[in-house]
């Protein structure tokens, strides 16, 4: 088949796929929620209450799609946006498969961070245009979290790159042959994870929308599609984390007897769940709580990581 | 550390608890035999109304939705021409069955009164009298407090006893 149209075919069952999950995905944590809450959760749309998501969506459609007038309007409408065309395009150069891949960068790694700090204009130019102080005040938040979080997360997954010899996700999962990152990287692991909370701002790490402090945060000033487009970006963000923690750290669609596709799946769901049973179990800390942990305690932790992993390294080299 | 990984693994074995939720028009939630709900008049055990009128219900009710005009049949006895509670007010306090002196009035464990229109719910007399005694089956107003005919006062009959004497009634 002509290449171009093979990409093209990939790119759009991509899109829809991950689009379809992440909507897919308010379904699925308002059931586990309920699960673990001893609750039933939405049941009655449907099969499981699967149609839920459908009744969900033709509601935030119909809705009526508010600009209040003291707003600055063209950031305030821009903003929403931007969360979901960077995560988005971050998933260009994940690798779900051997054949399903949109990009096979060697920077692939250095995308993701680039693209998750261009997400952060999106929550603080939210923030901001809203023109409300509890907005504003969720817009700082996130400005200071996610940027504080994405140093060490960034410093996190080196390991992982130095134990691969390369940027490229492709290679990172091929390196993973023998062994998953996970057990020489476990530091690493735990501490990428709590960055990828932090980022994709889910609870605990949800101090930028903090709806029993700050009325809904940076996005307490939106309604309609605009606000579902911030929900679709948390989910997709969360998806995002999800596949490159398998990928990163548990070998991405290495695994034995079943297709590729089903092991990234499974492994993608399994740390998705994980993100839903965190936000049913852990309690939000306070902001300068967070912020300390972030400065005195991760990355130090994440700096020690890397100068072991990289004096273990060379000295395998030699 | 230690104590948010004990948390996720006690949330974790939530799973496998039985669920609070009741699905409610599926499977109906368990409504004590006194729970406060729709208000009924009922009849003493010889099938006659004891509703005797005397709008105690009607001065208790603190929203004011029972309203009733007395009236009296060729005995002599009272009883209500009309009685209308308007349950679009009624808060189901509970204090108008407390208030009233004859066991007429009573609340069921019935929830299920939506309606559609507000109208309907004004429940008229012939809506709110049931065929039996409610709660109290074997209760009588007229043979505990005896009752006056025409040459005969109360307590004048033969093997009549003497009316109570309503002072040791007070609390």
């Amino acid at each position: 088949m002509n290449p171009v149209l093979l990409k093209l075919i990939v790119l759009i069952g991509i899109l829809l796929v991950v689009l379809t999950l992440a909507s897919g995905l308010i379904w699925l944590e308002r059931r586990l929620l309920a699960l673990w809450q001893d609750r039933y959760g939405p049941n009655r749309v449907g099969p499981f209450g699967l149609l839920q998501v459908l009744a969900d969506m033709i509601k935030i459609f119909f809705k009526e799609d508010w600009i209040p007038p003291f707003v600055d309007k063209w950031v305030f409408v821009i903003a929403p946006s931007i969360i979901m065309i960077t995560v988005l395009l971050t998933f260009a150069v994940i690798p779900f498969t051997p054949t399903i891949q949109i990009a096979d960068t060697n920077i692939a790694l250095l995308f993701f961070l680039g693209m998750s700090s261009l997400g952060v204009y999106s929550v603080v130019l939210a923030g901001w245009a809203s023109n409300n102080k509890y907005a504003l005040l969720g817009g700082i938040r996130a400005a200071s979290q996610m940027l504080s979080y994405e140093v060490f997360m960034g410093i996190s997954m080196m390991g992982t790159v130095m134990l691969a010899g390369t940027f490229s996700l492709r290679g990172i999962v091929e390196a993973q042959r023998h062994m998953w990152f996970v057990v020489p990287q476990f530091l690493g692991f735990v501490l990428f994870f709590i960055a990828g909370i932090a980022e994709t701002r889910r609870l605990p790490f949800d101090l930028p929308e903090a709806e029993s402090e700050l009325v809904a945060g940076f996005h307490s000033e939106y309604s309609g599609m605009k606000f579902g487009m911030f929900f679709v970006g948390e989910y997709l963000g969360v998806i995002l984390i999800s596949v490159l923690m398998s990928v990163l750290f548990f070998g991405g669609w290495l695994g034995p007897v079943l297709p590729p596709i089903v092991w990234i799946v499974l492994k993608t769901m399994f740390f998705i769940c994980f993100f839903i049973l965190l936000r049913a179990a852990m309690p939000r800390p306070r902001f300068d709580q967070l912020m300390s942990w972030g400065w005195k305690w991760m990355l130090p932790l994440s700096l020690a990581n890397l100068a072991v992993t990289g004096a273990i390294v060379l000295a395998m080299r030699r | 550390m230690w104590s948010v990984l004990r948390s996720l693994w006690l949330v974790l074995l939530h799973m496998f608890q039985p669920r609070f939720t009741v699905q409610y028009p599926d499977e109906k939630p368990y409504l004590a035999p006194r729970y406060r709900g729709r208000i009924i008049l009922s009849r003493d055990p010889d099938g006659e109304e004891r509703c005797v009128a005397c709008y105690l219900c009607a001065v208790a009710c603190p929203v004011d939705c029972i309203s009733l005009q007395a009236t009296e049949d060729p005995h002599g006895r009272r009883y209500p021409e009309w009685f209308r509670i308007n349950f679009s007010r009624c808060i189901f306090c509970g204090l108008c069955e407390e208030a009233c002196p004859t066991y007429a009035i009573q609340l069921t464990p019935d929830i299920e009164m939506g309606e559609y229109n507000r109208q309907n719910l004004v429940y008229e007399k012939e809506n709110l009298l049931i065929n039996g005694p409610g709660k109290y089956p074997d209760y009588n107003f007229w043979r505990v407090a005896g009752v006056k005919i025409k040459d005969k006062d109360k307590g004048e009959a033969e093997r009549e006893a003497n009316p109570t004497d309503l002072h040791t009634l007070l609390p």
